[in-house]
């Protein structure tokens, strides 16, 4: 037993790329098991909206309570998964003002994998965050027509383009200075994100000029697809317009956090 | 064997302000080397640049013979960067960050497992490894921060300010530590700005101020450079001391005043015939001195001959 045991390999890229990924998702794990309370936090406000729309609004927009529901829930559903993209930008500018950036970034290793290791931990949030706003429903009455493939296929989508939308907020993650303000605004563009939008009701009560832009919301495509995949209803083109705006969204934003973060970060020297 | 580091003319600017105003610098293998200064005088600068977080704005810059923008990826693959810039994860316990350390350094799962618990055994941690670092003190955290640059060797290991903000035991450990790391071969380069820490670990020395390196050499050199030794006396009556000062003044060498720290008044003797001299007219003008001692100049006191101001922090106050 030494000090010094094991050698580097001289031109080696540590544990490879999809080992350095994998480790730091594992670190993601970790994360949300020592702190399983932040989960709480997330689905704290969309269980409080889910149960104030549906008993308070239910009635009004849809007859009753429980109809609302069916109409709410995979609004709802899209939308606390996309509060949780915020979060990731979050945990991203806290490794950043702690410091642990720079020792990542100075470590043989494929230099975005503390990025993509970040995105492969919240899946495990956004089943865990899933989990509770479906059992939610259902013990309010959620019944939804497609049934437990319905219901996976559209957390397979919902989180596939949450993992495309979390690179959007990353540039704020680099810049800002500090765990605060990413969140702060974060939910600046994240609420009038979902709130604009098909989630919580029907855009055709809307005016004219507001129904264009909730029409051009991804985020209506995305609650669309949803609600049709949980229902077992056609789906039409909004499965495949959530995914190209998924696409779109990494072709944009990521070669641009890339470019950011292998270049240089605001250091706290 | 190239160089461990090897720096000419290196410039780095923050908008406006220059942190870096031409670096030269070069450090041969297996030595620890210390980079000397005040806050803000570049150090960390310095270290950032040598360990690929930052670009140089001009100036050439290898480690272990490699270019560090140009071949980024070897330097990375041969050195450890920790200190107060390169943290853990707090959320995580210490156990499960020298595990994460060892495998992005490229170590399989049960390695880096086996690693962990054995850098935990020698660095006195193993009773806190499953403990989160957010409960680590300061000294357990520093030596975690250490460990975790070890997980896997490097050739060159950069340590930022080390022991600053620990206590003195802490301290001593720290210095073993990297005395031991050094022993077996790995070339250490600190940043620190205190000068005991510094004359007591580092083979060689630069001093750096105001983004420039002033000076360099061994602790030894450096103190010759300023010339003769020290004379420290204490009075039996501190009421006396303006007196004693004036008396002992013009006996200094240029530009370097008596002092008076506290009770005790310090002045440069070119020779050992001086001090006596010295001590005599004290005694000759009747003011009792209770003790006094002849010493090499410290660095303290060479940073201030060097620099012309006393930037460096005092011992006792220590600053994060």
């Amino acid at each position: 037993m030494t000090i010094l045991s094991g050698e580097r390999s001289p031109h080696g890229t540590g544990s490879g790329v999809l080992g350095a990924c994998l480790t730091l998702a594992w670190r993601a794990l970790l994360r949300i098991r020592h702190q399983p309370f932040q989960l709480f936090d997330v689905t704290l406000s969309p269980i409080m909206f889910t149960l104030l729309f549906t008993y308070l609004y239910g009635g009004a927009l849809a007859g009753s309570p429980r109809q609302y529901l069916q109409f709410l829930l995979p609004g709802i559903f899209v939308q606390t998964l996309l509060f949780l993209t915020i979060y990731t930008s979050v945990g991203l500018n806290t490794d950043l003002t702690r410091g642990l950036f720079d020792r990542f970034r100075s470590m043989p290793i494929w230099q975005p994998a503390p990025l993509i290791g970040a995105l492969l931990g919240d899946l495990l949030r956004y089943a865990m965050a899933a989990t509770v706003m479906v059992v939610l429903g259902l013990l309010l009455g959620f019944r939804p027509g497609g049934g437990v493939v319905g219901v996976l296929l559209a957390f397979a989508l919902i989180a596939t383009f949450c993992m495309a939308v979390s690179w959007a907020w990353m540039p704020l993650a680099l810049r800002l200075k500090s765990p605060e303000s990413v969140m702060a605004m974060g939910f600046t563009f994240i609420f009038p994100l979902t709130f604009v939008s098909n989630a919580f009701v029907d855009p055709a009560t809307m005016p004219g000029w507001l129904q264009q832009v909730v029409a051009w919301n991804p985020v209506t495509h995305a609650v669309e697809a949803a609600r049709a995949l949980m229902h077992g209803e056609p789906v039409g083109s909004a499965v495949a317009t959530t995914l190209l705006t998924g696409a779109g969204t990494v072709a944009v934003f990521a070669p641009l956090v890339v470019l950011m973060y292998r270049k240089e970060l605001p250091g706290r020297a | 064997m190239p160089p461990a580091i090897e720096i000419a003319g290196l410039v780095k600017r923050f908008g406006a302000t220059t942190a870096l105003a031409g670096i030269d610098l070069r450090v041969e293998p297996g030595m620890i080397y210390g980079l000397l200064g005040p806050n803000g005088a570049g150090k960390t600068t310095t270290i950032r640049v040598l360990a690929t977080l930052l670009r140089p704005d001009a100036g050439e810059v290898r480690v272990l013979g490699c270019d560090v923008v140009r071949e980024a990826a070897a330097v990375r693959a041969q050195i450890s960067l920790t200190g107060q810039y390169a943290s853990l994860d707090e959320d995580l316990t210490g156990l499960e960050n020298l595990i994460l350390v060892g495998r992005l350094f490229g170590l399989p799962w049960r390695a880096a497992r086996a690693r962990a618990r054995e850098l935990l055994e020698l660095f006195d941690l193993t009773a806190s490894a499953q403990a989160r670092l957010s409960a680590y003190s300061g000294g357990m955290r520093r030596r975690l921060d250490i460990a975790a640059g070890l997980a896997v060797p490097p050739k060159l290991l950069f340590l930022d300010e080390p022991t600053t903000g620990l206590d003195p035991r802490s301290r001593v450990q720290v210095w073993e530590m990297v005395r031991e790391i050094a022993a077996g071969g790995t070339t250490v380069l600190l940043t620190t700005q205190y000068m005991e820490e510094a004359d007591r670990l580092a083979q060689r020395l630069a001093v750096i101020d105001q983004g420039r390196v002033i000076a360099e050499g061994t602790a030894r050199e450096l103190k010759a450079s300023v010339g003769g030794q020290t004379l420290h006396v204490r009075l039996a009556d501190p009421s006396r001391l303006p007196q004693a000062r004036a008396l002992l003044d013009g006996n200094s060498p240029a530009g370097a005043q008596p002092v008076q720290r506290e009770d005790m008044l310090i002045a440069h003797a070119a020779h050992v015939d001086d001090a006596t001299a010295l001590l005599a007219r004290l005694g000759a003008a009747g003011i009792d001195v209770t003790w006094f001692s002849l010493a090499e100049p410290t660095l303290d006191e060479v940073f201030f001959a060097l620099t012309g101001h006393g930037a460096v922090t005092d011992e006792s106050e220590v600053t994060e």
